[in-house]
């Protein structure tokens, strides 16, 4: 990573589009990303950031407070606040407070455990606050199945508890998976229940994330699935701009790409800063090839921001290599670039989740490298907040010869075989 | 009368809830009440925006930034927006800001 002397000078079209724009870089994110801290009472399959442990360089309750003086200087009215589990920095509630207190909004997102009554009566009397609960699953089973044991009971819980305090408009974010875009008209009713509004995002080989995004993951039916629930009730629905890979399906269809700015933010209009303050492209990056400085050894996040090498270059003209040329290129202009790199694809090449097929095209190759991952916060040892990640199953086997042949003898079939519960 | 040129009549101000932020090609506008975000994609609309509390109308305002009459329906368009979502407001009448500042 390396600081610029002076800030690049770029070129603007007058009146272009706001897209284009955007691809140029702003003065200060939209909306930026902060994770206040490693530390989480849970080990999400899928984790992002790979949390568990509080890495013991996290930044101060002062620095944390000199970064919001920052943002406020540099207008950015809103911050979303990640982790990790950030409730449980013994400073957060301090920190929301004082974020809200100098023009910063904030909306966390939390898997609940700290939102018991008291917090949740505390959160319905703020202005400014938006609160976002985790749930993978509309089941136990399914949530539960990547979330941890528990971890349902838990969000459902604090939802509850938001409600009872008079709290508007929570938000329920679920990461779209294998298991649960079955379930979207599910979410949608707990949403309704609790006066919650529905988010969806997109599963990402990110972090822990690259280890179970070839089993969770969407199949390319289920991406059909997702897109066409989006358009039926995309409007009370948030997606984040997540989806945008899946546009194509829209142009295709003769109509338009999802709403949304359909671009990839990393660098241009939103970043992430990390408990050390290590500031990385986009939420979805926590890898060194996407880490642009550090608040603290480089001058402060207005610095990185606007002189990092990295953001320079991500603000200058891409080259797309073979999406160039797709029909659908503006709808999805390539896709996600952490999805690309974390499954060890060229980032100027397709999505993994290409809805043509070139992603899954180049999956198959198989000369792809995947990158180390490099920044676990991951616990060392197994706790019982983990998921466990297996399904109790028969070999078909097994059932089969069951069907066809009798067992040599009662007991070779069940030691309750003839008896009648 | 047209709306264009109804609106061209009228005293408008920025709200008070709103913050104006500089960006290399306008500005972006931030609602602090409703929380919407939009941009302004040109520097001489950040200039009519910022200048709207300081004239006695929105045509007096477009002539002070200096934007050619034939670009004022456009320039109207794009103010009906910014105050689709409350990013501007009509401002109060002498008359009944007399009133209010008599009661304050």
């Amino acid at each position: 990573m390396t600081i610029l002397e002076t800030r690049p000078v770029v070129a603007r079209p007058e009146g272009g589009s706001l897209i284009e724009q955007f691809e140029l870089g702003l003065d200060a994110p939209i909306c930026l990303t902060w994770e206040l801290t490693y530390a989480c009472n849970l080990e999400c399959a899928h984790c992002l950031s790979s949390s568990g442990r509080r890495d013991p360089r996290e930044l101060s309750t002062e620095q944390c407070k000199a970064v919001i003086d920052e943002l406020q200087r540099m207008q950015v009215f809103y911050v979303n606040i990640g982790g990790g589990e950030p409730t449980i920095r013994p400073d957060f509630w301090e920190l929301l407070d004082y974020a809200v207190s100098h023009d910063v909004g904030v909306k966390f997102s939390t898997n609940g455990v700290r939102l018991n009554p008291e917090r949740a009566r505390f959160l319905a009397s703020t202005d400014y606050v938006d609160v976002q609960i985790s749930l993978d699953g509309a089941t136990p089973e399914v949530n539960d199945y990547v979330r941890g044991p528990g971890s349902f009971d838990t969000a459902i819980t604090a939802l509850a508890n938001l409600q009872d305090a008079g709290f508007k408009d929570a938000k329920i974010s679920v990461v779209c998976t294998r298991q649960n875009i079955g379930q979207l008209d599910e979410f949608k009713a707990i949403a309704d229940q609790y006066g919650a509004t529905l988010r969806l995002t997109r599963l990402r080989p990110s972090g822990r994330g690259a280890d179970v995004w070839d089993e969770l993951h969407p199949l390319p039916e289920q991406q059909r699935e997702l897109y066409d629930w989006l358009v039926a009730n995309g409007e009370n629905v948030l997606t984040g701009d997540s989806f945008f890979h899946l546009s194509a399906f829209g142009v295709a269809d003769g109509g338009s790409a999802l709403p949304g700015l359909n671009l990839c933010g990393a660098g241009r209009v939103v970043c992430l800063i990390d408990p050390i303050g290590d500031v990385y492209a986009c939420p979805f990056a926590i890898h060194d090839n996407f880490l642009a400085g550090n608040v603290l050894a480089d001058g402060g996040f207005e610095t990185v921001w606007q002189r990092s090498e990295l953001f320079t270059e991500l603000r200058s003209p891409q080259t797309s290599g073979a999406c160039t040329s797709c029909a659908f290129f503006d709808a999805c202009r390539g896709g996600c670039m952490a999805a690309k790199f974390f499954t060890g694809l060229p980032l100027d090449g397709p999505d993994p989740e290409c809805v043509r097929g070139f992603g899954e095209d180049a999956l198959a190759s198989g000369d792809r490298v995947l990158p180390p991952q490099g920044k676990d916060h991951s616990k060392a040892n197994p706790t019982r907040n983990q998921p466990v990640m297996l399904t109790l199953s028969r070999r078909d086997d097994a059932l089969a010869v069951q069907a066809t042949k009798p067992p040599v003898s009662a007991c070779a079939e069940n030691p309750l075989a003839g008896f009648t519960l | 009368m047209t709306t264009t040129d109804q609106m061209l009549a009228e005293a408008w101000d920025l709200s008070p809830a709103v913050a104006l932020r500089p960006e290399p090609f306008g500005a972006m506008a931030y609602h602090f009440g409703n929380r919407k975000l939009t941009f302004l994609k040109r520097m001489q609309l950040v200039d009519v925006v910022r200048g709207l509390a300081a004239h006695p109308d929105v045509r007096s305002t477009l002539q002070s930034v200096g934007v050619a009459e034939a670009q004022w329906p456009g320039y109207v368009a794009a103010l009906q927006g910014l105050a689709a979502t409350d990013m501007i407001r009509p401002r109060a009448t002498d008359q009944a800001r007399s009133v209010q500042e008599g009661a304050a």
